[in-house]
């Protein structure tokens, strides 16, 4: 066994850090469609000048989940639950409409036709822009989703206090 | 090493019972007491430190401790209102 310290004030810096205008932004929903309206947000308000913070839970995390990945969790139970929920930004399916397949499909091509990003380029500059992706580990435990399977760029796995930590400084806090 | 005076055992809680089970225990403490509150959820790394940003406790440590099949955490908060 190995004990490591960890300094607790680091994980406090860039919170008491004194910048204002933060954007704080709760990704419940896994559809296409409130996928794309919080990364359009926070893509808008990271080119603002805005330091952005997205908190993934419960369905929102499967926009962070890579594309095929099957749950490493260590009960049948939940790996079958990682199993049946499918993730990847790709994947997502429009909240109305969806046709099982076929409404998403017709969207994402009238998306291309009128040049507008999808949910993966949205999130990709919406992490070059440094907006910081914070996934819930309560929800990731509930729905055996392991953090080998998410994507690359989640810098914090966290709970509901970091959360409101941060919430209680921004101006602006949406819940998607 | 830190010493604590109480211990508050959470392993198994997920986000946020480790807090909320906090926020009453400190509550039985002292002045100065220090409360060792240890967790298997992860996220008690950021959510501890921000709880303490929050209330006004002080956060005097944080351990992470790796045995073969799980790691756990202990956070040490001193009470300090």
């Amino acid at each position: 066994m190995t004990t490591a310290q960890i300094e607790p004030t680091a994980a406090l810096a860039e919170l008491r850090e004194s910048k204002a205008d933060r954007v704080t932004i709760v990704l419940l929903s896994g559809d296409l469609d409130k996928a794309m309206a919080a990364f359009i947000i926070a893509t808008g308000a990271a080119a603002m000048g805005m330091r952005v913070t997205v908190f993934f839970t419960f369905w929102g995390l499967n926009t962070i989940r890579k594309k095929g990945a099957s749950s490493s969790a260590s009960d049948w139970l939940r790996r079958m639950f990682g199993f049946l929920n499918k993730g990847g930004a790709d994947t997502l399916p429009l909240s109305r409409f969806h046709f099982w397949g076929l409404g998403t499909k017709m969207m994402q091509l009238v998306m291309k036709q009128n040049r507008m990003p999808g949910v993966p380029e949205l999130m990709q500059m919406a992490l070059d822009l440094d907006v910081r992706f914070i996934a819930c580990t309560t929800t990731m435990g509930l729905m055996g989703i392991t953090k080998d399977t998410l994507i690359d760029g989640i810098d914090q796995f966290a709970g509901v206090t970091t959360y409101l930590a941060e919430a209680k400084q921004g101006s602006v806090n949406l819940f998607i | 090493m830190i010493q604590a005076d109480v211990k508050l055992d959470t392993l198994g809680y997920f986000c946020p019972m480790p807090i909320i089970l906090t926020s009453k225990k400190i509550k039985e403490l002292t002045m100065g007491q220090v409360l060792e509150v240890v967790s298997d959820d992860e996220g008690i790394k950021k959510d501890m430190p921000a709880w303490c940003e929050t209330t006004g406790h002080e956060m005097v440590g944080l351990e992470e401790e790796q045995s073969s099949s799980k790691r756990i955490y202990k956070a040490f908060v001193k009470k300090a209102k």
